[in-house]
């Protein structure tokens, strides 16, 4: 093999995309860029290009802190069993309106 | 008992949901669905040559427009592909340097080389009609962050292939030596085309894993068919024949039913003696190459600049 | 159109400024596949996009002003080396991305300043082509600056051929504000800008990137001129070779 051609790679960028007022921004996708401002431009031209977004935050990959999936039963599970949260648990005359 | 990260695997593959970037998976899942994003990462990157060919010498302004915009797809796409990879642990220059150090492959069909106009169209029509055939499936794939990927790929290229069918009705209707063209285009790329599904079933070694792991949902014969099934109809509308003695309908099936593929031509340009093959890697390297100071440069001005605004802070 | 008299005018007008986006497309087309790296190949395709859509409104325009029938591809695929009235700056080579960069700095801030002002043309067509083309051009001039800035105080490679890079285009500078008296005639009619008025903010601006970036103003000694009068560089007949070759071999074909 040759010698390895690429010096120091570009860090890695997550991309969200506000497609339009009035929605969250949501993730599309990630890229490479040097710096944040780069890492904005890149955006711009590669997830916005068919007039996909109005607003755009990048965010360095690295500065992301997710749950793992080895603790989803203890994050997730216990959600679960709360039904009462929902409306859906209540149960209500039929002839009440506006609840 | 909880269940090991293995059965928790294969439950979710089992039960049609996605497996995402932090969870457990079979060391040859990964390895297996690297290679397949890489190599689809890199034949977008390396489809950006056979057809950039073209941009400088498009025959009119609306079609150079339409050129650019589908090259750009391209790399677009690639760039997406690239970013699917990444999740599973490996850097994008890693890939690059694989691919050009002739390492990991990339689509055979981008080693013929582009001689005239119409090759736009036949690339269009055909390849992209092929891509499509393969890949409207890998939606559904089991990893996430690849079928999200061609979520959005298989939707911006809709827009390929009926450009390049544009492209042959139009010659195909125009002069004479447009309509030639056009046939000619046509007879160089049906049988790449054919062969962008890989070997026959029987001499696909991997696919049984890939389907099993729902990376692969329709075997390469099958997707094949499917293919010529939507494309002769089209031919006749395009009023362009392609070079198949053999092809006729199936009355029974309703197939068409298609001759006999030149494999031996399919494994001399996968093993690299395709009439563009050298010049593709060599391209790419140069590209690469020289553009390394200016990657560089872009490093050390953001070191430059964190360091300065660290220094005042 | 504001006033017939006027029509052949704003014709030779539109395709001046038709030439100069199309060239310039032309030249950025040639770095795809080629950039060095893929978001920058992304990038630089969307400014010749960009640029293409530009020169084929205005292509249109001028056939239209002119009378004569003739489309956007009959003036772009038609007409030889001296017809064509763009300036010799966006013909030059690309070179390598420090060239192309500093061309791109150079050009799209006259651009910029030019449809700035040519948004309150007294002619629709005009005000509403650089209406929209203002916004392309200011982010053109941005994506330049940004590089011109990495370039300059990247590394000293990066820096020496950015230096290089200005060198090579400088002497294509004055050329962008050589008012003549078409220009002036439709400038004071409230058509065309008089483009010699461009020349200090362009200045202001250029010199400001240049400082940041630790870059050195080249003093050019020798000076094109004349591309508006159809004079061009030697590499333009090649790049028109390429461009028109294939239409000009199929006359009167449609694609």
């Amino acid at each position: 093999m040759s010698e390895p051609r690429s010096t120091q790679e570009w860090p890695l960028w997550e991309v969200f995309v506000r497609a339009r007022r009035g929605l969250s921004h949501q993730h599309v996708g990630s890229l490479h860029a040097p710096d944040a401002t780069m890492a904005l431009r890149n955006a711009r031209d590669i997830y916005t290009r068919r007039s996909e977004g109005v607003s755009l935050w990048v965010v360095p990959a690295a500065a992301i802190v997710a749950s793992s999936p080895d603790e989803k039963d203890e994050f997730f599970d216990p959600a679960g069993d709360k039904a009462y949260r929902h409306p859906t648990f209540y149960d209500i005359p039929d002839e009440v309106q506006h609840l | 008992m909880t269940p090991t990260p293995e059965q928790d695997f294969d439950a979710l593959v089992e039960s049609d949901q996605r497996v995402e970037p932090r969870d457990w998976m079979p060391e040859g899942y990964r390895k297996t669905l690297v290679r397949q994003i890489a190599q689809h990462a890199h034949s977008e990157i390396i489809g950006m040559q056979p057809e950039g060919n073209w941009i400088g010498r498009a025959p009119s302004l609306r079609r150079k427009a339409i050129l650019l915009a589908k090259v750009q797809d391209e790399a677009g796409h690639g760039l997406y592909l690239y970013s699917a990879a990444e999740t599973l642990g490996v850097d994008r220059s890693e890939l690059l340097d694989l691919l050009h150090a002739g390492k990991q492959r990339y689509s055979s069909i981008f080693n013929y080389p582009t001689l005239t106009w119409a090759d736009m169209g036949a690339i269009g029509w055909l390849v992209d009609g092929a891509a499509i055939v393969n890949q409207v499936p890998i939606c559904r794939c089991s990893y996430g962050p690849y079928a999200r990927a061609m979520v959005r790929i298989c939707k911006e290229e809709s827009f390929h292939q009926r450009q390049g069918f544009e492209i042959l009705h139009t010659l195909s209707h125009g002069t004479p030596a447009q309509h030639e063209m056009a046939q000619d285009a046509v007879n160089r790329w049906w049988w790449p085309s054919l062969m962008m599904f890989g070997p026959p079933d029987d001499q696909s070694p991997n696919s049984a894993q890939s389907m099993a792991w729902r990376i692969k949902r329709f075997s390469n014969d099958e997707l094949r068919q499917k293919f010529v099934d939507m494309t002769v109809p089209q031919s006749q509308v395009l009023g362009l024949t392609p070079p198949d003695p053999d092809l006729h309908l199936d009355e029974e099936t309703g197939h068409w039913r298609f001759g006999e593929i030149d494999w031996s031509e399919f494994f001399a340009v996968l093993k690299g003696d395709g009439p563009c093959n050298q010049d593709r890697i060599e391209h790419r390297r140069r590209a690469h190459d020289e553009g390394a100071w200016v990657r560089d440069a872009a490093s050390a001005y953001a070191e430059k600049h964190r360091a300065r605004s660290e220094g005042v802070a | 159109m504001s006033d017939t008299l006027l029509a052949p005018d704003v014709a030779t007008y539109a395709l001046r400024l038709g030439d100069d986006a199309l060239v310039l497309a032309q030249r950025l087309g040639e770095w795809v596949a080629n950039a060095p790296q893929l978001e920058e190949d992304v990038a630089l395709a969307n400014i010749a996009l960009d640029l293409l859509g530009q020169a084929r409104s205005l292509l249109t325009y001028a056939g239209a002003s002119e009378g004569q029938g003739r489309t956007e591809d009959d003036l772009a695929f038609l007409r030889d080396e001296r017809a064509f009235v763009n300036v010799t700056m966006v013909e030059i080579a690309n070179g390598d991305f420090g060239v192309t960069m500093a061309r791109q700095l150079c050009f799209s801030t006259y651009q910029l300043g030019l449809y700035d002002v040519l948004r309150a043309s007294s002619d629709e067509t005009l005000a509403g082509v650089a209406g929209k083309a203002v916004k392309e051009v200011a982010y053109h001039r941005d994506h330049a600056t940004q590089w011109v800035l990495r370039l300059g105080d990247g590394t000293d490679e990066s820096h020496n051929r950015m230096q290089a890079g200005l060198e090579r285009v400088w002497p294509h500078v004055d050329e962008l504000f050589e008012a003549d008296d078409l220009e002036r005639r439709l400038s004071a009619t409230g058509v065309g800008v008089d483009t010699s008025t461009l020349r200090a903010p362009w200045d202001a601006y250029v010199d400001g990137v240049l400082a940041r970036a630790g870059l050195t103003r080249p003093d050019a000694s020798w000076l094109a001129a004349g591309g508006r009068r159809g004079l061009h560089t030697e590499a333009f007949g090649h790049l028109l070779a390429e461009m028109q070759h294939l239409h000009r071999s199929h006359p009167g074909a449609s694609w």
